[in-house]
């Protein structure tokens, strides 16, 4: 899920004590397959949240690559994230067929409603695969389909602002 | 006598609804049973009821009318769509492919079996692997991915190259907006794409395989990996695959957010854990594929016809289809249409056929402006376009690509303009970036083309979008800096006035564009 607009992440605090012991395990664990790299970055977002600047430095001592090309893979896709997951997460799909349907109205309805906010995030997929039930999206993992502004707000009530 | 109820678990049936109508049908006690989709997806959540009769169909059912449905109220009313088999959306179809799909659990072996499952794989079993090549060179089946390359004649290169390790890699990676037909065929029948895999292994000697499957689909991931451990129970896959010693094992690897995986090089990368930047070919994935060794790289919808052109044999489903498109190809219908959805037909059908006839027009009422064929990187037609017959050739004549066979439709409300420039953006966001004239032509492209919808010296800009466009279709690594132009030349050529062009202004500048950018570098989507 990518991030709308510019979204100056603040640096995450210093990893807790035992994180590094428990990522090291991790990549200790998945090291033996082919091609580790990625998998255990995904595994690391999966159990953590996210990956911490300070996972980098570990999984690139277990699985014997740079740090850079640690950091070139944690770069380029959009899934690892890099901060702290929020409270919720809505991921609306801006790709032609959504278009078609009016997911632009959709978006700017929760840019509007979230900009800014510290407990929702608001990003963008280029397709989840729900086309002729556009516009589609994520809100908090689960997918939606006919997801217009309204629907959107009935889905989403009681969640902060 | 519980009544045995099917409600599909398709994440597009799901996505309106269809987990809580399953369970508000279990707590009233009913047996449910969870398929995929029949592909009529206006009509999800689409509610089965097993009767003599065979199977009804009762549309757009809410958890909250499930006692209404199961008393009968439901019947007499529109909600009520009859034996699902019979319905006409369905009869005109050509179900190669899907035949399962919605019919069946999905990870029931038996049921799979029952149904025709397995008989291309056993009598695979049974041939020299380059008569098994041969079969699916007779069948004349090319790749559906969208860059239609003649799929035995790559399993003849893989078979014949040397070497102790080779590899059968399915890019499922379907991340073109407006296709969805990999997904639904994953979650609806994985073991015909388990089997085609096993097929490709026995054919080319590969003994590993891996499934490269989108992020986006957390669905179809739960039901691959739960197929594949099935499979491996019942000994289809693993050390010895149907008891014949062969070995041939397979694993599914989840993507992590990035369109550009879709391109087969940069899908083999990113398999090694790599960042998923292209590869300059040649070397061919077939000679030089994951980690350096001969590879077979299918999308699903190839995989998944070899089942049948084994079972059948090659001349059965060369017997279908046009031209030099053979066999039938998976159609989705999708974006402002009023019946959305999968319609499998023989190569040849037309497009407005596809749009009008199965699609029903636009969802909005409105009238049809555009459609987009091929995904994002295919062109814009108006319906003046509509007679062109799905096929590789005719579109590529045409300065279109069948792409993998989605068509997305749009109304009148369509600013072409805005279109164009989308999809220059989405380029840039999603360029791997390491071509220039993707990484940067793309976000030149965009500004490029806010100056002509503002009017800032239109016509020299005009000149210099077809340049950018020229510089991005012949100098881009692979497909998806090579065939963004294709949508913003399509969109000036037939919209001129949505830049704020005049048409004679428009021809001009589009002249200038004999080649159209329909092959590239020969690699799949993008």
């Amino acid at each position: 899920m990518r991030q709308r607009g510019p979204s100056p992440a603040p640096a995450p605090a210093p990893a807790d004590p035992g994180r590094a012991a428990a990522v090291r395990a991790l990549a200790e664990g998945m090291a033996p397959m082919r091609g580790p790299l990625l998998p255990v970055l995904q595994a690391v977002v999966e159990q953590h949240g996210f990956v911490h600047d300070d996972d980098v430095p570990v999984v690139a001592d277990v699985l014997n690559v740079s740090r850079a090309d640690v950091l070139g893979v944690l770069s380029f896709y959009h899934d690892l994230r890099r901060t702290p997951p929020t409270a919720h997460r809505v991921a609306l799909c801006r790709a032609e067929a959504c278009q078609a349907r009016g997911a632009e109205a959709t978006v700017a309805s929760a840019s509007d409603r979230w900009g800014g906010s510290t407990d929702v995030e608001v990003g963008e997929v280029f397709c989840l695969g729900n086309c002729a039930l556009g516009p589609a999206g994520m809100l908090d993992g689960a997918l939606h389909g006919r997801l217009t502004p309204e629907r959107l707000d009935v889905l989403t009530e009681g969640w902060p602002a | 006598m519980n009544p045995v109820v099917w409600v599909p678990a398709d994440a597009a049936a799901v996505s309106v609804g269809a987990d809580e109508v399953a369970a508000a049908l279990e707590a009233a006690g009913a047996t449910v049973r969870r398929n995929g989709s029949r592909g009529m997806l206006w009509l999800e959540p689409l509610v089965e009821v097993e009767t003599d009769a065979g199977r009804v169909g009762y549309a757009n059912v809410g958890a909250h009318e499930v006692d209404p449905l199961l008393g009968g109220v439901l019947d007499d009313t529109d909600r009520c769509v009859g034996v699902v088999d019979e319905h006409p959306w369905l009869t005109g179809q050509h179900r190669v492919s899907f035949a399962r799909v919605g019919v069946i659990e999905p990870t029931d072996l038996a049921a799979y079996r029952a149904h025709g499952g397995l008989a291309g794989l056993e009598r695979a079993l049974t041939l020299d692997p380059a008569d098994v090549v041969r079969e699916v060179t007779d069948s004349g089946l090319r790749g559906r991915g969208g860059a239609g390359f003649p799929a035995g004649i790559k399993w003849e290169t893989v078979r014949t190259a040397r070497s102790d390790t080779k590899f059968v890699c399915c890019n499922a990676d379907e991340g073109d907006s407006g296709t969805f037909a990999d997904r639904m065929l994953i979650e609806g029948d994985p073991f015909t794409l388990v089997e085609g895999m096993t097929i490709a292994a026995l054919a080319t000697g590969a003994t590993e395989g891996f499934v490269y499957l989108r992020s986006e689909y957390p669905h179809a991931i739960r039901t691959l990996r739960r197929a594949v451990e099935v499979a491996y129970a019942h000994g289809v896959l693993g050390g010895s695959v149907l008891g014949s010693g062969r070995r041939f094992d397979l694993e599914v690897r989840v993507g992590a957010g990035a369109y550009i995986c879709g391109e087969e090089t940069s899908m083999l990368e990113s398999l090694e854990g790599k960042r998923g930047e292209v590869r300059a070919k040649p070397p061919i994935p077939a000679l030089e594929g994951l980690f350096g060794m001969p590879t077979v790289v299918n999308n699903v919808l190839t995989l998944s016809a070899v089942p049948m052109v084994l079972a059948d044999g090659g001349a059965a489903y060369a017997a279908l289809g046009t031209g030099r498109s053979r066999g039938t190809q998976v159609f989705q219908l999708a974006g402002n249409v009023a019946r959305g959805g999968v319609v499998e037909a023989d190569f040849g059908i037309s497009l407005r056929e596809l749009v009008e006839q199965y699609g029903g027009g636009t969802a909005s009422g409105r009238p049809v402006k555009a459609v987009q064929v091929g995904g994002p990187l295919g062109a814009y037609l108006p319906p003046s376009r509509f007679d062109l017959p799905m096929d590789y050739e005719a579109f590529a004549e045409a300065g279109a690509m069948v792409g993998h066979g989605g068509v997305v439709v749009f109304d009148d409300s369509m600013d072409a303009g805005a279109m164009a420039r989308f999809a220059m953006e989405f380029c840039a966001k999603e360029s791997c970036g390491k071509c220039t004239p993707c990484r940067v032509g793309s976000t030149r492209g965009v500004e490029v083309i806010d100056r002509i919808r503002a009017g800032t010296q239109r016509e020299s800009n005009l000149v210099l979008l077809e340049d950018l466009c020229a510089t991005m279709t012949k100098g881009s690594l692979c497909a998806m800096g090579g065939l963004t132009p294709m949508p913003v030349r399509s969109a000036l050529e037939h919209w001129p006035e949505d830049f704020g062009v005049s048409p004679a202004a428009a021809d001009a500048t589009t002249d200038a564009m004999p080649e159209s950018a329909t092959s590239t570098t020969g690699g799949a989507r993008p």
